[in-house]
């Protein structure tokens, strides 16, 4: 069978067996398990309606289930095993963990990358979405501004590299210290700590795009009349942003903020294609990489640092969001 | 504490697209004038090129003397209340109503000073540490012009400032307005509505503004008694004047006119010369104005086509004798029941009449 066939039958397998699922479990739950006899209609009634809700989520529950819950009890469990996953070590890997000088340093540049490209994301992206708002050619420039935003991790990474390449005739950087008569070329990616931030670099470029989408939306909707009541208030156009707009959009700027601070916090392409986590740039995701498949009980304790981590940004971010939807 | 003068302001957007044209308009100290219009007369728009908000693209404005048309709106001593409050949603009320003077660079003591002033005057002291949502829109839009009384502007202006008011508390706010402005005698105010009632009973002076002109500029009982023209008689008043068509008979000091249409005549005490003999003119009357006719002289016959009680009055609307004819409408004071479908005969007192010809009142000639 060729693979299109093949998709195709999938298509309609998946989408049949969904609209099968709800039409047939709805007709039984009615019919079968509890008919409007005629006995006591209404009470069956009632009572296929508190069992239809559970009926139709548990097709999702089943899968977040399956994928989400599971996995992360699976993986707690795995990471107090030892590397075979033949012998209980408790919290073993844990420990070793800790001690490891590796383990310490993606510790820190994970820390720098939370601290740095959320903060650059949103500034960056917020300054554009101000800047470009009354501009005719705007939408031109939010486009070409929003455009990384489809470009894979992967693939800006390797627009990157020539970016950063150790050769004046590829490389921008080399290219621009050669104009100011360098006479070699310098590799940035081996830069010991500055190498870092030529990699979040890469992501404040892509994640920008995003920012600047949602926060123009939000300036949008900010009153036209509290800006003008501003003017005759005689703020300039300095206050009028940082007095008048900016807290009016505090909600959503968290929410941006957090929303790249998680997103973060689970980047490992990045690294894994620029650097391979050399020359100490390794994060926790790309350190969780590189541990995996190798000792799958130091992989997974990773992972649950990652997770403990990102727990409280996402509860905070999801607090946000709700509230802004109200 | 100030005088505005405005000299030939048009606004056009564009180059183009013309809103506004030779509006001529001197506003004297203490003065509450009133623009209305109909919606899309360009109104709102006046009152924001006053401010500074929109540019002002023909003519000049001044204030106390001074040209303004290119002074930015902090610097031009006026304040502005806004039809939705425009409140600051993330300041308390005390901090909306500093707002102005922290950014003057005001001294702490003048701020608080002027800032208890203005809550104790629209008695908003107990609410200076509330933010915007928790108040209710009565109490917003005294903040939005607490925010103004700090700044002591030369010239407050005001934008339809209780359109987002239910009708009780409209009322009330109305009077609270009519209040401030006489506990601040010296003040000029600029009041823009489309609410004849907000006109009538605030205004010293209502500019009627329709066509992209001034129709009219007068106190408002000299609107209501002498329009000039036809556009004010029928905007001014409600319902609007009856107007119906007809031919002068008689010349001199009272107007004789016959009406064609209801085949009666009635005359008016408006001055006239042989040489408008003949003239076709439009009879106006207003529904309050209207009687019924005693004599064999009556102004305009008609069939009660519906009657509206409100017990102080009945409200008759005639059958209209063309489909395209607003409907003849008179007030009678009092209970009349038992109107509909009878003709009656209706005239109105020679005082009460106005007659116009092209439009235009032959009371301005």
């Amino acid at each position: 069978m060729s693979p299109l066939l093949q998709g195709v039958l999938t298509i309609l397998i998946g989408v049949g067996g969904c609209v099968g699922y709800f039409y047939a479990s709805n007709l039984i739950l009615d019919k079968v398990i509890f008919p409007p006899t005629k006995t006591d209609p209404g009470r069956n009634i009632n009572r296929a309606n508190i069992v239809r809700p559970w009926l139709f989520l548990f097709p999702a529950l089943f899968a977040l289930g399956l994928y989400l819950v599971y996995p992360v009890i699976g993986s707690f469990w795995r990471s107090l095993y030892n590397r075979a996953g033949d012998e209980f070590i408790g919290f073993g890997n844990y420990t070793t963990m800790f001690g490891d000088a590796g383990f310490q340093t993606a510790l820190f540049n994970n820390f720098l990358w939370v601290l740095v490209v959320p903060a650059a994301s949103t500034f960056f992206g917020l300054l554009v979405a101000q800047l470009t708002d009354r501009l005719s050619w705007g939408n031109i420039a939010k486009s070409l501004i929003f455009m990384p935003m489809a470009i894979s991790f992967v693939g800006a990474s390797l627009i990157w590299k020539f970016v950063y390449a150790n050769n004046a005739d590829i490389g921008l950087i080399n290219a621009i210290r050669d104009l100011f008569g360098a006479s070699e070329p310098l590799d940035v990616l081996q830069l010991r700590f500055w190498n870092n931030f030529f990699l979040m670099f890469i992501l404040v470029w892509i994640q920008t795009g995003f920012a600047m989408v949602i926060l123009s939306a939000a300036l949008r909707g900010i009153p036209e009349e509290t800006v003008e009541a501003a003017i005759i208030d005689g703020a300039n156009p300095f206050q009028i942003f940082f007095k008048i707009k900016v807290p009016q959009i505090m909600g959503t700027i968290v929410v941006v903020w957090t929303t790249i601070t998680i997103l973060v916090l689970k980047v490992f392409d990045i690294v894994y294609t620029m650097t391979g986590g050399n020359f100490g740039t390794e994060i926790l995701p790309s350190y969780m990489m590189s541990y995996m498949f190798r000792d799958d009980g130091r992989a997974t304790a990773v992972a649950f640092v990652i997770m403990i981590i990102v727990l409280p940004v996402m509860i905070w971010n999801i607090r946000q969001a709700r509230a802004e939807m109200r | 504490m100030a005088n505005l003068k405005l000299t030939d302001v048009g606004k056009a957007y564009g180059g183009t697209v013309e809103v506004l044209k030779d509006i001529n308009l001197d506003i004297t100290t203490g003065e509450l004038i009133v623009f209305v219009g109909p919606s899309g007369c360009g109104k709102s728009t006046l009152l924001r090129m006053v401010a500074g908000l929109e540019k002002i693209t023909a003519g000049t404005l001044e204030i106390d003397g001074e040209v303004m048309n290119n002074v930015p709106p902090a610097q031009r001593g006026i304040a502005m209340v806004f039809q939705s409050y425009a409140l600051y949603p993330h300041m308390t009320v005390r901090d909306n109503m500093a707002f102005a003077l922290k950014i003057a660079k005001k001294t702490k003591e003048e701020i608080d000073a002027a800032v208890e002033n203005a809550a104790r005057i629209l008695q908003l002291t107990e609410y200076l540490d509330r933010l915007p949502k928790a108040l209710s829109g009565g109490q917003r839009q005294r903040v939005a012009i607490g925010r103004s009384i700090v700044r002591d502007p030369k010239v407050y202006l005001f934008d339809e400032p209780l359109s987002n008011l239910d009708a009780a508390l409209r009322v009330a706010t109305r009077i609270e307005i009519a209040q401030l402005k006489e506990s601040m005698p010296e003040s000029t105010m600029i009041y823009v509505t489309h609410d004849q009632v907000e006109a009538m009973t605030l205004a010293s002076r209502i500019v009627v503004l329709a066509n992209k002109g001034i129709a009219q500029v007068g106190s408002p009982l000299e609107l209501y008694e002498r329009p000039e023209n036809e556009f004010v008689a029928q905007f001014i008043g409600s319902p609007a004047m009856n107007l119906l068509a007809g031919e002068i008979v008689a010349t001199g000091e009272v107007t004789q006119v016959t009406l064609p249409e209801g085949a009666g005549s009635i005359s008016a005490n408006i001055p006239t010369t042989d040489a408008d003999k003949g003239r076709k003119v439009n009879v106006g009357i207003r529904p309050e104005d209207m009687v019924l006719a005693s004599g064999p002289d009556y102004a305009y016959r008609g069939t009660v086509e519906i009657s509206e009680a409100l017990g102080e009055v009945t409200q008759l609307y005639f059958k209209k004798s063309k489909p395209e004819h607003e409907p003849v409408i008179a007030k009678l004071p009092g209970i009349h029941t038992n109107v509909r479908g009878n003709e009656m005969h209706m005239t109105a007192a020679p005082e009460k009449v106005h007659l116009f010809a092209d439009g235009k009142s032959l009371l301005y000639r």
